[in-house]
């Protein structure tokens, strides 16, 4: 245990006072004492250190301010405490440099505005974005040899195959739920025969989609954002451009082609996966025969109820693939940015897939395929 | 307060016995003793891939070895739990390769981090202070303070990292490559600076090396790894007449002349 640090004052003599500091001032035992130092009213003639047994960087600064603070002379006898009191006194000791703070009634507004105006630079980058993506697909078709047939290959993996059981088993439980309760509620009208309608055509147009696009947004979205990010951090792509190879090509090209591609696919099976749900709710708990359930699906739902739904999947897909390579490309500075960014691409995919089915459900319904 | 662990009378800070490190098959050490006295630079150095940071991070606690002890400041810190080693980590202080400055706060508030921990009860306005004078005294310039790790250069992360470091004042200072990536004359300041601070404060100071001239300049002792183990410990010239191959062709190759010359020459200049 180290000795505490001491002081006592002493009359100099002169009509001043002395400050004696004795103990160890070290950076330990000078939290307890800073204060009462600090506060002791002067005028202090000179600050004897010499008594000191043990001092490190922090408590020769304590000495060396205090006696800048009092106008006073810092008299030491002690060569090691002198040594230390010297290294202190050639860095010096400078004004205050706390960073200047904006009252709340100003920041506010402040960052409004620069929320707003990041958000029309937001929209120009995405465009911009868009556009360079356009400009690759046009320089692989020109040299098809280029092509990223590998990437796209493993990123298919990644987005589609990957997903398969977790996308499944969502897509069984929604169909499940969706039986479930709309038989509860047919039920009140004497329609249970309707629940197929209702899964068939819920799964197909809308829900299978939509939940489909939400889960790879989680999944895959996110992952690209990071996997991008990470590459810009570490300086991958830099080194990417300096070699000739453009990562706009071999990163993103591959994922949005994978991500549209898959979705497809993923939509489709989910489709079927909550049928099949269904149909297992149907034949468990309301009585309609597990293949009987699948025969009425054939009947009860329009082909454009399928139409819809492959039709809003690809542009879901291109979306999250987009938020992904998008945020994922803007990442610099640190790593708490990856982390930012990945979460602003979720969001912002999820966003986008939920307005713009909303957007679909309306149109479609319009050209008359409701 | 923490209750520093205090250094017996005449034992070494660091002490290093019979040390085993090894990651699947791959044996890294085998049987590695090294002891570091008080008051001096050792300098350590051995091929990539040698465990040089794995032996610092043997020896700060981040890697437990597969048998050996090591002995910081008189305390066992193998095999025992962080917290009660309180004592002898809050004297240490390490540089970690790219500095491993914490990205979200900037460099004033990552002195105070090491600060904040351990002595809760220094005063915010004094915690500042503080952490004002490591970056001063590592040589940053004063707007620095203000400024996140990715605005910094990498030599500035390097001496931000020094003033974290430096941030308890330590008895014990873990240098890992501290002036790789820096230009020769930043080189130079750094070294310069490292055996300022030991003289001043009496550090004891535990670096990793690739730089000849850092090693001619300011280590005390040289420690080389290699073949697994400490082959040898010395002064640079007592390392000079040494046999063993490597040590040869290290300190003898093309960059070993020159750092060597550069040496004489410089203690030339300075009787002359």
């Amino acid at each position: 245990m180290d000795a505490a640090a001491q002081y006592s004052l002493e009359d100099d003599g002169a009509g001043g006072e002395r400050l004696v500091l004795s103990g160890s001032y070290l950076i330990s035992t000078i939290g307890f004492v800073d204060h009462e130092l600090f506060a002791l009213e002067g005028p202090l003639s000179s600050i004897d250190v010499s008594g000191i047994d043990e001092i490190d960087t922090t408590g020769a600064y304590i000495a060396v301010r205090l006696a800048s603070e009092n106008d006073a002379q810092l008299l030491c006898a002690n060569p090691s405490v002198q040594r230390v009191l010297d290294a202190i006194d050639r860095t010096g000791h400078q004004a205050d440099l706390s960073p200047q703070r904006i009252p709340v009634w100003k920041r506010v507004p402040v960052e409004m505005g620069q929320k707003v105006y990041r958000a029309r630079s937001g929209i120009y980058g995405v465009v911009g974005f868009f556009g360079q993506i356009l400009l690759g697909f046009a320089s692989l078709i020109r040299s098809p040899s280029r092509f990223p047939m590998k990437p796209l290959v493993r990123q298919m993996e990644l987005v589609g195959v990957a997903a398969l059981p977790i996308i499944g088993l969502m897509s069984f439980l929604i169909g499940v739920v969706i039986a479930q309760q709309g038989a509860v509620q047919l039920e009140q009208f004497g329609a249970e025969a309707l629940t197929v309608n209702l899964v068939g055509r819920i799964t197909l147009r809308e829900l299978g989609v939509l939940m489909t696009a939400i889960m790879v947004a989680g999944r895959s979205g996110s992952a690209f954002a990071a996997q991008i990010g990470t590459m810009k951090l570490t300086e991958e792509i830099d080194a990417m451009r300096t070699i000739g190879i453009s990562p706009i090509e071999v990163l993103v090209i591959p994922r949005i082609l994978a991500c549209t591609f898959m979705m497809v696919l993923l939509g489709f099976y989910a489709s079927m996966v909550a049928i099949v749900g269904g149909a297992v709710v149907g034949q468990l708990a309301l009585g309609i025969p597990f293949f009987t359930f699948l025969e009425r699906i054939q009947e009860v739902v329009p082909t454009y109820d399928l139409w819809v739904g492959l039709i809003k999947a690809p542009v879901f897909g291109l979306i999250v693939a987009l938020a992904g390579c998008y945020h994922g490309m803007q990442v610099k500075g640190n790593s708490e940015e990856v982390g930012k960014r990945t979460t602003l691409a979720v969001v912002s995919a999820i966003f986008a897939v939920i307005v713009l089915d909303a957007f679909f459900a309306v149109f479609f319904t319009e050209v008359g395929w409701g | 307060m923490v209750p520093r662990a205090i250094l017996p009378e005449g034992e070494a800070p660091i002490v290093v016995k019979g040390l085993v490190n090894r990651f699947g098959d791959f044996t890294v050490h085998d049987g590695l003793d090294l002891t570091v006295n008080s008051g001096e630079i050792i300098g350590v150095v051995g091929g990539s891939g040698t465990g040089k940071s794995v032996l610092m991070r043997s020896i700060i606690g981040l890697q437990e070895p597969k048998a050996g002890d090591v002995h910081v400041l008189g305390r066992e810190i193998t095999g025992v739990d962080p917290d009660e080693n309180i004592g002898v980590r809050c004297q240490w202080g390490v540089l970690f390769q790219g500095g491993a400055l914490f990205s979200t706060l900037t460099v004033g508030e990552n002195v105070e981090v090491p600060l904040k921990q351990f002595y809760p009860e220094i005063d915010p306005s004094l915690r500042r202070d503080i952490a004002r004078y490591k970056v001063q005294m590592s040589g940053l310039p004063e707007d620095a303070i203000a400024k996140f790790p990715s605005e910094l250069s990498g030599g500035m992360k390097k001496r931000a990292g020094l003033a974290r470091a430096l941030a308890l004042d330590p008895k014990l200072l873990f240098l890992d490559e501290p002036t790789a990536g820096l230009d020769p004359i930043g080189a130079a300041k750094f070294d310069r600076l490292t055996k300022e601070l030991k003289e001043t404060l009496g550090l004891t100071v535990f670096l990793i090396t690739h730089d000849l001239d850092t090693l001619y300049e300011i280590c005390d002792r040289v420690a080389v790894i290699a073949d697994k183990q400490v082959i040898a410990v010395g002064t640079i010239p007592e390392l000079l007449e040494s046999e063993h191959p490597w040590i040869h062709d290290y300190f003898n190759g093309p960059r070993g002349r020159a750092a060597r010359d550069t040496h004489d020459r410089g203690e030339m200049g300075f009787h002359g």
